[in-house]
């Protein structure tokens, strides 16, 4: 074949993969980057080139500091929690445990659902009164809590959605990488005298750095893509007090319909996620023990 | 065993337990309510009756068979559509040398991080120009060129070997015939982990959904049960525990069923 042949035969077969990709993720990103300095137009006025006019802007919005300063917060706990919690989780079912079975499928479903239906069926869980987080609370005297209506406990109580949504996803990773680890290293380790917690630190821990790694990526892209719950669960409220960056976003361009402010939430939302993927390819890559 | 191990088991078969509790109860809660009158909604009777009026008095109240039929509609061209045009991609970045492959790859890739549920605010528009918000299409167009789904088929057709691929030219195959003949066999498993993984994933997305869709036409069960339980209902929790279920239910009984092919497939093709 030659190598004319051969180019044009692999543009053919990238054709419909580079239209669709360029169309709703590269030109979308690009124009994202530009419609940030303009004004948004409205009725007969069209759009002017502002520069800088909805970053200055930016700075003085206290709904985003709070967007922003939330979403770090979510981010601060769910990651850690969802990701330590799946560790357990596989910990759990890879050892002989009667009825591992079942406990692995209870771990598991969660992630099964839609997330309306999980943000549907906590809703109901939180319930101030007769939700059965108040019942099993009112057992030990606990006075009735709004988890969800108040500004201390919203976002926290959102968060524990995310990490019950999560957890088991990420467990049946570590499952599957725990079951890679030969069973002589034990035996070793055992013959030396080693603690099981010992072992633990020194042998299982690091043969899983990929597996934490690659579940870290997904945990830190899912704290900042996945806001279905708190759409259905807060709007964002009480008080912007569970307003995510990415459901601010999209109040601002679908409630308000102001798409430039909206497209300068967006390139702040997609610089912070190249810094992550910068941070994950440059500094956690040469971390990680790969055998 | 010593004894400090043994209870040392102990109370970690406890202790998984009781996360195992915690893990299912609100899920066991919501069945529980969906499955009796909403007068033991929240009051626990082992005695009380069991019905089935909940989830009769959800389906006649929202049209669901309709919300059902656009889902699978949905996932359905979704799943299509990826099939096609990342096999052609990822055959062409696996088999091919061409000027420039690296760097679109790496433009490929860049979705990873850059996903379309990210850019609402634009993908709107364009729908918007292209005279498509409110269809079926809109909701499934922006997902069909997947970076991970080419990567991973990229990934799966480069450990073919080479022979097969001379022998199928050998006997007479077009390019896109040693493709369908030799390339797409051989990565059967891999399409079938990649097509589970894809389906429940956006039989379960929401956001991009809710903003191109506007009516019952259109709107798959996600943003469907999102309508219902906000507006109609008051709150009826034993109704919407029953919508909920019913929204859930088919990926959920697939998953009971299969559940070894499912956590397979995760595995194999984790992220989407």
């Amino acid at each position: 074949m030659s190598r004319l042949r051969a180019s044009i035969h692999a543009s053919l077969l990238l054709l419909p993969a580079v239209v669709l990709l360029a169309a709703f993720t590269h030109v979308p990103a690009v124009r994202t980057f530009i419609g940030a300095l303009y004004t948004t137009p409205r009725g007969n006025r069209p759009e002017v080139f502002i520069g800088l006019g909805n970053y200055r802007h930016l700075l003085d919005d206290p709904v985003f500091w709070q967007a922003m300063a939330n979403n770090v917060w979510y981010a601060a706990l769910t990651i850690p929690l969802s990701v330590i919690l799946a560790l357990v989780m596989a910990l759990a079912v890879d050892a002989r445990l009667p009825g591992r079975a079942a406990l692995r499928m209870a771990y598991f479903t969660p992630t099964v659902l839609p997330m309306i239906a999980v943000a549907n069926i906590w809703l109901f869980f939180y319930t101030p009164g007769y939700g059965l987080l108040d019942q099993v609370l009112g057992l030990f005297g606990v006075a009735q809590t709004n988890w969800l209506g108040s500004r201390d406990t919203a976002l926290n109580a959102v968060i524990a959605v995310a990490v019950w949504k999560e957890a088991g996803f990420f467990m049946i990773f570590y499952l599957a990488a725990l079951q890679t680890i030969p069973h002589d290293l034990r035996e070793a380790a055992a013959i030396e005298g080693a603690s099981r917690f010992t072992f633990f630190r020194r042998v299982t821990l690091p043969l899983l750095m990929p597996t934490t790694l690659f579940v870290l990526v997904n945990a830190v892209i899912g704290a900042f893509r996945l806001v279905d719950h708190i759409v259905v669960m807060t709007r964002g409220g009480p008080d912007n007090a569970t307003a995510l960056l990415l459901y601010y976003i999209y109040e601002i361009g679908f409630r308000f319909w102001d798409s430039a402010y909206a497209a300068t939430l967006t390139t702040v939302l997609l610089a912070i996620l190249a810094v992550l993927a910068a941070v994950q390819f440059l500094f956690l890559e040469r971390r990680i023990h790969y055998r | 065993m010593s004894f400090a191990d043994r209870s040392a088991g102990a109370i970690e078969t406890v202790g998984a337990w009781l996360l195992g509790l915690i893990w299912i109860l609100p899920l066991a809660y919501a069945v529980w309510t969906a499955f009796h009158p909403s007068a033991y909604a929240t009051r626990f009777d082992l005695l009380a009756p069991l019905t089935l009026a909940n989830f009769v008095a959800a389906w006649e109240a929202a049209p669901f068979g309709r919300y059902l039929l656009n889902t699978t509609a949905i996932v359905t061209m979704i799943l299509a559509g990826q099939f096609l045009v990342c096999t052609l991609a990822a055959y062409a970045f696996a088999r091919y040398s061409f000027p420039g492959k690296s760097l679109l790859f790496a433009l490929v890739l860049m979705q990873l991080m850059v996903m379309p549920d990210i850019l609402i605010v634009e993908n709107y528009r364009t729908m918007f120009g292209l005279g498509l918000v409110d269809t079926i299409g809109a909701v499934a167009l922006p997902y069909m060129a997947s970076a991970f789904g080419i990567f991973l088929l990229r990934q799966t057709f480069m450990t073919v070997p080479k022979e097969l691929e001379e022998a199928a030219i050998v006997e007479g195959c077009s390019t896109l015939g040693v493709l369908w003949r030799v390339y797409v066999p051989l990565a059967r498993p891999v399409f079938v982990a990649y097509g589970l993984v894809s389906v429940s994933h956006h039989w379960n997305n929401f956001l991009w959904p809710l903003i191109v869709t506007n009516s019952v036409e259109t709107r798959p069960l996600t943003v469907g049960l999102a309508v219902f339980s906000s507006t109609d209902q008051g709150i009826d929790w034993s109704i919407i525990s029953a919508a909920t279920l019913m929204t859930a239910a088919p990926l959920l009984v697939a998953f009971l069923i299969f559940q070894r092919a499912f956590v397979q497939s995760f595995l194999r093709a984790g992220i989407r």
